[in-house]
């Protein structure tokens, strides 16, 4: 059962060395429906992945309100799943021990845990796989490992943040389709960050377009792709379209961000980052 | 000693290295065994030639006169030196003053660096405080000490377990804080995104994550160990392979001195690739 999250409000500042505060994001709203799949689009630099920190509970956000079902967000939990671009596999554990780490969080008893990583690999077609350790597997394997890892103890919430950004293109179209599909058999509820507008619309049911800094919601697109009959969903005329106005939305902020982009960009990378 | 150290690291990874991009490990078909046996047949013959090289001109130099044979032993005589001596049971009870005193102050250190080192980096600020002091004790040769141990603890087998225990305690004290606290911060964030406690943070993630620097702690201490132990043993033992090094040349048992050196040599050696391999099991995981 996936749940609704809400987002009232929020504005987010960091600390920054020379000029006060930074201003990541201002005053953002978005709600996120039970199931949904929405792709979130914007400049580099402008609060997305802080976004995704906050719904996770990683951080807290200076003002405003975040709730998940109705309850406020205090901090991380089982309840979400992250995946994150660089995978952040366990180099010590092999694909089934790292699939089975929630688990062990969850309290899962060993045996339940062994046979529901292995169905989880399964799932992402790592069968032949579970005993490699992540330096023994290709990029887009691990990126696999690592979904599996997030679904493996079922969460609500699927939070991606640009997880397919250091894949091939052949990769990456692979992945894009094994994700809609485990997302339809599942039901989960799907935040994925990307900056790849053709990404955002092919995966996304709606695709939310955000400004250059400080961050805010500039628009959110609707995405309606007619049946392809099995074609590529990418040439149709409606396809291009959506990518089309997606781009047009993006095009100025990418610009602004571009001039404005000084020391503080920097610098509230640097704090995000921090643990 | 160290030039035998840096050799025996860096040879794990060549012969395991794999060409970066490629998905390694999997099942390569036809020849490839063979091809693998070939390889490992020529670095055998590669990494032994140095060596014989050296062990020939050993022998050659003294016997066609290069050098002074009073100062410089043919091999033989010192191969055929340290039989007598191992036949007759003295070289026993060296060895064993010796590595009871290394090992046992080897252990003490470990046994109390890395649980400490854990400790220490577990509370980042007092990591903070602490590492250039850190850094000056990692940095100040322990056998400086050795008047200062001998002045408070005697010139028993305690004061020389003490010491090589100090000797050692500080590569492993200062390795294990630095690899708890640079622990990739992805990963902590990838933990912390479950919702993992801090202790289990601690256990799960970073202690593992640490294991790899811990490790080249431990045999930085290895290597220190024996140079401490041989130390002590010159300035004053009984027994031990220092005492049967110096007492030979004390005599002018020349050969007899060899075949100690050769003997501190092979213990070296042996127990770089002892503590290699315990790394290697542990850490399966690395490439």
């Amino acid at each position: 059962m996936s749940t609704e999250i809400r987002i009232r409000n929020i504005t987010k500042t960091f600390p920054a060395r020379n000029s006060g505060a930074l201003t990541a994001l201002e005053n953002i709203s978005l709600d996120i429906t039970a199931g949904e799949f929405l792709a979130l689009v914007g400049p580099s630099g402008c609060g997305k992945s802080t976004l995704l920190d906050l719904i996770a509970g990683l951080t807290s956000p200076t003002s405003g309100e975040l709730t998940i079902g109705g309850r406020p967000v205090t901090g991380p939990g089982l309840d979400r799943g992250v995946v994150f671009q660089q995978y952040a596999l366990f180099p010590w554990r092999t694909a089934q021990a790292n699939v089975e780490f929630g688990l062990e969080v969850k309290g899962v008893p060993r045996r339940r845990r062994a046979e529901r990583a292995r169905e989880m690999l399964a799932l992402v077609g790592l069968t032949a796989f579970t005993d490699r350790y992540p330096h023994e597997l290709s990029g887009g394997m691990r990126q696999r490992v690592a979904i599996a890892r997030s679904l493996a103890y079922e969460p609500e919430v699927l939070l991606m943040d640009e997880p397919y950004a250091a894949l091939d293109a052949q990769t990456r179209e692979a992945l894009q389709e094994d994700l809609l599909s485990i997302w339809r058999r599942t039901g989960t509820t799907v935040l994925f960050i990307t900056h790849s507008i053709e990404e955002a619309v092919y995966l996304g049911q709606r695709v939310a377009v955000m400004t250059a800094r400080p961050g805010r919601i500039k628009r959110i697109v609707d995405i309606e792709l007619p049946d392809s009959g099995g074609g590529d969903p990418r040439s149709t005329p409606e396809f291009v379209r959506y990518r089309r106005e997606i781009w047009e939305l993006l095009h100025d902020e990418v610009r602004k961000a571009f001039e404005t982009q000084g020391s503080g960009y920097v610098a509230g990378k640097a704090v995000a980052a921090g643990v | 000693m160290s030039e035998t150290t840096i050799a025996v690291v860096d040879q794990p990874h060549g012969l395991a290295g794999t060409p970066a991009g490629v998905v390694p490990n999997l099942p390569a078909p036809g020849r490839a065994p063979l091809r693998r046996a070939g390889r490992l047949l020529g670095s055998g013959v590669r990494r032994i030639v140095a060596i014989a090289a050296f062990l020939a001109l050993w022998q050659i130099a003294p016997t066609v006169g290069w050098v002074d044979r009073a100062f410089l032993s043919p091999l033989n005589e010192v191969l055929v030196t340290w039989w007598g001596l191992a036949v007759d049971g003295d070289l026993w009870t060296n060895i064993w003053a010796s590595l009871h005193r290394s090992l046992a102050g080897f252990a003490i250190a470990i046994s109390i660096a890395v649980p400490l080192g854990l400790l220490i980096a577990w509370y980042r600020a007092v990591a903070g405080v602490l590492s250039p002091l850190l850094a000056i004790f990692l940095n100040t040769a322990a056998v400086a000490l050795l008047p200062v141990f001998t002045l408070i603890l005697g010139i028993g087998d305690t004061s020389k377990i003490a010491i090589i225990a100090y000797a050692c305690f500080w590569p492993v004290l200062y390795n294990t804080i630095s690899g708890a606290r640079d622990v990739d911060p992805l990963l902590i964030k990838s933990a912390r995104s479950l919702g993992l406690p801090h202790i289990k943070l601690f256990t799960k993630v970073i202690v593992p994550a640490a294991l790899p620097t811990i490790f080249t702690g431990i045999r930085l201490a290895g290597a220190g160990s024996m140079l401490v132990l041989i130390t002590t043993e010159y300035v004053g033992a009984k027994a031990g392979l220092g005492y049967m090094i110096i007492s030979a040349q004390f005599n002018f048992q020349i050969p007899e001195m060899y075949a100690g050196i050769l003997t501190v040599s092979i213990i070296g050696v042996a127990f770089n690739y002892l503590l290699l391999f315990i790394e290697s099991k542990v850490l399966r995981w690395r490439a």
